[in-house]
């Protein structure tokens, strides 16, 4: 294994925690700190650092330059914002719900960051190791949904309470699908653990070969993504993520051609950045998260462990990146259809292919399995997408649109 | 399911050739960075007239001749113009005080339309903001002086016309100076020869003359004590 950066921080850790013997009290307390301090640090810095992404990414798609004037190529520019944002007036609506309306970004904000515990950043580096990880994600991943709705009610503003009601409709339609497209995965490697998860997407008997060239691929090619169900579900999932992160395409709660900024609407000053931070660093978790299930968590070629895991959840960020600044946002009964009648059959049919994959890789071997997978199984996937499109189709898409005047 | 996953990936396609090309091709990334790189203007812009001057010295090539056309013509009355004088206190065809201010003009052109002397011309200047929004913006005579050159910088099609144009009212004027002194000179010959054909005449008829008019004085000696008793009795 050559996942050595791991190793070394691991064992700084336990060494800064060996300082402490004498003193056992003290000694769960620093446990504590060395394991949230550094991944909330280097979050934050991960949010500055994706908002200056995003804003540049954007930018160069739209063909302007971006932020470039505090700092070399404007990386200083979340700092500048940031302070701004503290000083910035902190405006409480007169008739809201003060108790409330302050709970919300804190209420968003822990699970944030609970959610960011769960992921397996190297081998053994995990700042909650449980073995029942991945559910344990997806339960507090569906807090937020309670925090932005309480954002939407407590500021008593009609917009506000749109979004937040937009946002109930679309995190609960999402989490769904979402949740049935990562069982494949954990019905395949028989465990909820994060690290057994990705040990599962190594290939456990090129890795012990000692040949340089089988290690190499071995720890590529065992990928999720690379199996039929697997691609399949990582598409599901990605999707289903990007609603469940209220990224565009999937917005809707903060559209702001809409509804002003939907829950945002009555949030300024640092409330506003702590909610920005609590969804970047959401997003951060949902990639985080499907790169585990999907892209073979930490495992890669060479520098594998942490190195590996932050350039697969960045490169997520950056597709998510992408995609806003392509696709436009989706209509509320588009959001709702998609989810129910588009989404969810297929995440409950990948279930069953990802099931006889599993069988089948034991009857005839993985290299059979894994032809006979993408002929048979991606096959059935597409004809079934192909079917569920057809079925969802309107009416009147194909002929001339007709009106119907109120009268 | 197909259908949108092409247009998905059709649009996804647009955005990454956008971003890969903005930093390799100029077209895709138009931004001008102001402060640091002036934004070029073309020639056809304009925003606030100047005065040209021809040569190398501003007061002695100045076209402008201080006929106030240009200042009756402005919509907003935002020319101001004095004659200049010499040491005697005798008008000179020349301005003493030439003052726009540009926070009144409205780049009209109505100035330039009207000057006869193709003196008033606009400006391409974009950079017009100033600390005091008085004085300051009140832009005088030496500040509009600019040189011919310069205006055939900013404006080459146009400041080369004006030169056309201006050459070819030299040359016509040339021309009927040319045309004037012959007919001049003609006519002084002329009159020359018929000066000199009168003296001549006037000589040959002298001794004419005399002798009639001897004959008539002594005619008119003769008469008058005649005539004088019938004056009185009328």
């Amino acid at each position: 294994m050559n996942n050595f950066i791991d190793y070394k921080l691991i064992e700084l850790g336990q060494w800064t925690v060996g300082l402490f013997n004498d003193y056992p009290v003290v000694q769960i307390l620093v446990h504590l700190l060395l394991a949230t301090l550094p991944l909330t640090l280097v979050f934050m810095g991960a949010f500055g650092f994706s908002t200056w992404l995003e804003r540049k990414g954007l930018a160069r798609i739209q063909n302007r330059l971006g932020p470039n004037r505090v700092g070399i190529f404007g990386l200083l520019q979340p700092l500048a914002d940031g302070i701004k944002m503290l000083l910035k007036e902190d405006i409480v609506p007169d008739r809201s719900d003060k108790l409330f309306h302050f709970l919300a970004p804190v209420m968003l904000m822990v699970p944030a960051f609970i959610a960011v515990g769960f992921l397996p950043l190297g081998d053994g580096l995990m700042a909650l190791p449980m073995d029942s990880a991945i559910l344990f994600f997806f339960a507090v991943g569906s807090l937020n949904t309670i925090a932005v709705f309480m954002a939407g009610w407590s500021s008593r503003n009609k917009y506000s309470l749109l979004g937040g009601m937009r946002a109930v409709a679309q995190m609960i339609s999402y989490e769904i699908p979402l949740v049935l497209s990562a069982v494949a995965v954990i019905m395949f490697s028989g465990s909820l653990n994060a690290q057994e998860i990705v040990a599962s997407q190594q290939i456990q008997s090129w890795l012990a070969s000692g040949n340089l060239v089988k290690e190499f691929f071995g720890q590529i090619l065992g990928w999720h993504i690379f199996k039929p169900w697997g691609f399949a579900g990582f598409i599901f999932f990605f999707v289903a993520a990007l609603a469940e992160a209220n990224r565009s395409p999937f917005d809707l709660p903060e559209a702001d051609s809409e509804i002003i900024a939907g829950h945002l609407t009555e949030y300024s000053g640092f409330k506003y950045a702590i909610f920005f931070m609590a969804e970047y660093i959401s997003a951060f978790a949902i990639a985080g998260i499907a790169t585990t299930l999907f892209l073979g968590g930490w495992s890669g070629p060479v520098i594998a462990g942490l190195p590996w895991f932050i350039i697969k959840m960045f490169s997520l960020f950056a597709v998510m990146i992408w995609i806003r600044g392509t696709l436009p946002r989706l209509r509320v009964d588009q959001l709702m259809g998609y989810a129910w009648k588009f989404l969810l059959p297929l995440a409950i049919l990948n279930i069953f292919v990802a099931g006889f994959y599993y069988f089948a890789e034991q009857q005839f071997g993985s290299l059979a399995a894994f032809i006979g997978g993408w002929v048979i199984g991606f096959g059935i996937l597409q004809t079934a997408a192909k079917g569920l499109s057809r079925l969802n189709k309107s009416p009147t898409l194909d002929g001339k649109r007709v009106y119907q005047l109120v009268e | 399911m197909s259908l949108i996953a092409k247009g998905i990936l059709q649009g996804m396609a647009v955005t990454a050739k956008n971003f890969i090309q903005s930093y390799y091709k100029k077209e895709r990334l138009p931004t001008v960075e102001y402060p640091e790189e002036k934004s070029t203007v073309n020639q056809f812009t304009r925003n606030i007239p100047f005065l040209v001057y021809d040569g190398e010295d501003e007061i002695e090539g100045m076209r402008c001749t201080a006929c106030k056309l240009c200042e009756k013509a402005c919509p907003p009355q935002c020319i101001y113009i004095i004659k200049d004088t010499d040491e005697n206190d005798k008008p000179i065809k020349r301005p003493k005080v030439f003052d726009i201010d540009s926070s009144v003009c409205m780049s009209c052109q109505l100035c330039v339309e009207v000057c006869p002397f193709e003196s008033i011309r606009m400006d391409s200047e974009f950079e017009l903001s100033n600390e005091n929004r008085f004085e300051g913006l009140l832009i005088n005579r030496d500040e509009l002086l600019k040189s011919n050159e310069y205006y055939h910088e900013i404006h080459p099609i146009e400041a080369q016309e004006t030169d056309d144009r201006i050459a070819a009212k030299i040359a016509e004027a040339e021309t009927k100076k040319k045309a004037r002194e012959e007919k001049a000179r003609l006519a002084a010959e002329a009159k020359q020869a018929a000066a000199a054909m009168k003296a001549a005449e006037e000589a040959a008829a002298e001794t004419e003359t005399s002798a009639t008019e001897q004959a008539q004085q002594s005619e008119a000696k003769a008469e008058a004590p005649e005539d004088n008793p019938e004056t009185k009795n009328t």
